[in-house]
């Protein structure tokens, strides 16, 4: 069932309405757990609508197995989609930093809080994501350090190749996943591929991570994929590669390769000069769990992370 | 004075990113960092950097007369961003972040990150902060030093500067990152200074926040400079200002202007039908005092905040 979870009025003759769509087992029996799936807080971000639209498909294809409440968010930021804009265009507002927003508020402030209170009675959230323009990402679920232990041994199921804890000092307090976790909703955040690119291979496992947590709250009873186990990783297993000079960058790896330490993961070019003016080494045996995807680069940007030692 | 380079970063693409800082009074050894000013950090930040292109002008003549005092050093940064003005973009050019959301920065993070850490280095230490900072909405509003309680800020020290009015702000999450935040917790005290305007030059309040600047450096010993004793500030809490919102979208005509004494009950804009030129809708004014925000966009949406209002305060 579509239902409007809140509706704002424009300026000139148009409502601004996001949407969910609701799916319940068709007996209820009031104890039915309930996830609810967001993506498209920022506007380059698709691949989460991919994900929606194929977990909604799949759900409708099987419905006797749906034994829990599916709520499907795919376009929070149907502005901002629609304009090509991470931002929320009207306002210029990051939507990630706007939660828990303000039911008195504009449009940003007070749809976060309509949305925020729409997901409150949830069981788990997944907010999901596909990085930036800039980087290609492997897939992975986001915690924070002090994320509780239900959350983390949920993330378990999301199929990803790693779960990266962030220190609890970096906390984005605006973003939703924080102001759902504060009001103890167990929320995670996942990211894979890239902005304004739908990667199919990654978002099939994202699909099957969320059937995954979905049998394991007891809301999905059909067929799913056993979640592959992925490492728990925090910064200090993390090691960034950002550049010291600017120029092109070119390579011919990709996230999920495995490299070696000394290899040479790709070259910052000068197209004028046709020379290589730095060569981005891996500095230890790992994975690529980050790769830039656009080639421009300047001083400190940041090229590659390898997820190395004891974890590959 | 002294010109320095304050940051470079090469790009292949354009003539090397500089910093520039232009360094007033005592030099040697025995300086005493007194006072750092700094203007634009966002490419739309016209009115701030023409401020400080006064300022250096102003001080210039100030140090050829022998106006600064003792051993004090003043270094004035107009631009952290000429790059992005250079083309039209407000953030950070290669990858649209903003400086002011990077403090106190990772020298070996990402490109505005490192900015960010090296510029830290050079502007940390002073005793006094001044920033020219854009206000984050939209419109017009009175002229203000704005500081942060942080626990560390002083209004008294604010009101020296002789604008009329001091807002303190609670810092939201973001603040953490501004440069006022992390100068303020390193021990410096940090003083925002809002104009009024940001992508249009106004010299007259261009003129009023170089005047607030030389006065308050006069007030803390650092310059000898005669110049009109300005306001005393009257000291507000942002969170007790009244927001005035819109109960509609639509165009928006504004009926009152900043600084304007207006009443509770008061009609102070009206929101037309963007076809049919119907008001729709009115705004009145929820308490009486000084009108101190005022939106300026031709078109408004619901639940906007159209003012800010100062309570009970007379003209």
């Amino acid at each position: 069932m579509i239902e409007t979870v809140v509706s704002v009025k424009l300026p000139v003759r148009e409502t601004l309405r996001i949407k969910k769509n609701s799916l319940h087992p068709d007996v209820m029996t009031g104890r039915e757990k309930r996830i609810c799936l967001v993506s498209g807080l920022y506007g380059d971000e698709l691949g989460g609508q991919y994900i929606c639209g194929e977990i909604i498909k799949r759900i409708k294809e099987d419905y006797d197995s749906l034994s829990g409440i599916v709520d499907v968010y795919p376009s929070v930021n149907p502005l901002g989609l629609d304009a090509r804009s991470r931002s929320i265009p009207v306002t210029q507002e990051d939507y990630s930093a706007v939660f828990p927003g303000d039911l008195k508020g504009e449009l940003g402030e007070y749809t976060a809080a309509k949305l925020l209170e729409d997901m409150e009675s949830a069981d788990c959230v997944i907010d999901i994501h596909s990085s930036n323009i800039f980087l290609q990402e492997i897939p992975q679920v986001r915690l924070n350090s002090d994320a509780d232990e239900r959350l983390l041994r949920l993330a378990g199921y999301m199929n990803t190749d790693l779960i990266w804890i962030h220190p609890s000092t970096t906390v984005n307090e605006g973003s939703l996943s924080y102001a759902l976790n504060e009001r103890g909703v167990p929320c995670m955040v996942t990211e894979s591929g890239a902005a304004f690119r739908i990667k199919y291979d990654f978002c099939r496992q994202i699909i099957e991570g969320v059937f995954a947590i979905m049998k394991e709250l007891g809301i999905w009873k059909g067929t799913c994929a056993e979640p592959k186990r992925a490492p728990v990783v925090h910064d200090d297993g993390i090691h960034y590669l950002n550049c010291e000079t600017n120029g092109l960058f070119v390579t011919h790896k990709k996230v999920k390769d495995y490299v070696k330490k000394g290899e040479i993961i790709g070259s910052i070019t000068s197209p004028i000069l046709g020379a290589v003016e730095e060569e981005i080494i891996a500095p230890v045996d790992g994975i690529l769990m980050t790769v830039r995807e656009h080639p421009g680069v300047t001083e400190g940007s940041l090229i590659a992370r390898v997820v190395g030692g004891a974890l590959v | 004075m002294i010109k320095e380079t304050l940051y470079t970063t090469d790009s292949y693409l354009r003539e090397e990113f500089k910093i520039k800082g232009f360094r007033f009074g005592s030099t040697g050894e025995d300086s005493e960092p007194s006072a750092c000013i700094v203007g634009s950090m966002r490419g739309n930040e016209f009115q701030q950097l023409f401020i400080c292109s006064l300022l250096v002008k102003r001080l210039k003549e100030l140090e050829a007369s022998g106006s600064i005092v003792g051993n004090h050093e003043i270094l004035v940064i107009p631009s952290m961003n000429n790059s992005s003005m250079n083309v039209g973009m407000r953030y950070w050019v290669s990858d649209n972040s903003d400086i002011n959301r990077e403090f106190p920065g990772n020298p070996q993070g990402e490109p505005t990150s490192r900015l960010a850490a090296n510029i830290f280095e050079k502007v940390k230490g002073y005793r006094y902060g001044i920033q020219f900072p854009s206000f984050y909405r939209k419109g017009d509003f009175i002229p203000h030093v704005r500081m942060q309680t942080t626990g560390k800020e002083s209004a008294s020290l604010a009101n020296l500067f002789g604008l009329p009015y001091v807002i303190t702000s609670k810092p939201r999450s973001f603040d953490v990152k501004t440069l006022n935040y992390n100068w303020q917790i390193n021990g410096t005290d940090a003083f925002s200074v809002y104009s009024g305007d940001t992508g249009h030059i106004n010299e007259f309040s261009a003129k009023q926040a170089v005047s607030a600047v030389l006065r308050f450096l006069t007030r803390m010993g650092i310059l000898k400079y005669n110049c009109h004793n300005g306001y005393i500030a009257s000291i507000i809490e942002e969170e007790d200002m009244a927001e005035v919102k819109t109960e509609a979208p639509g165009f928006f005509r504004r009926l009152v202007n900043v600084g304007e004494e207006v009443h509770r009950g008061q009609l102070l804009g009206e929101i037309l039908d963007p076809y049919e030129g119907d008001i729709i809708s009115a705004v009145h004014s929820t308490v009486d005092g000084i009108v101190f925000y005022a939106k300026k966009d031709p078109m408004i949406l619901e639940n906007a905040s159209a003012f800010q209002i100062i309570k009970k305060l007379h003209e």
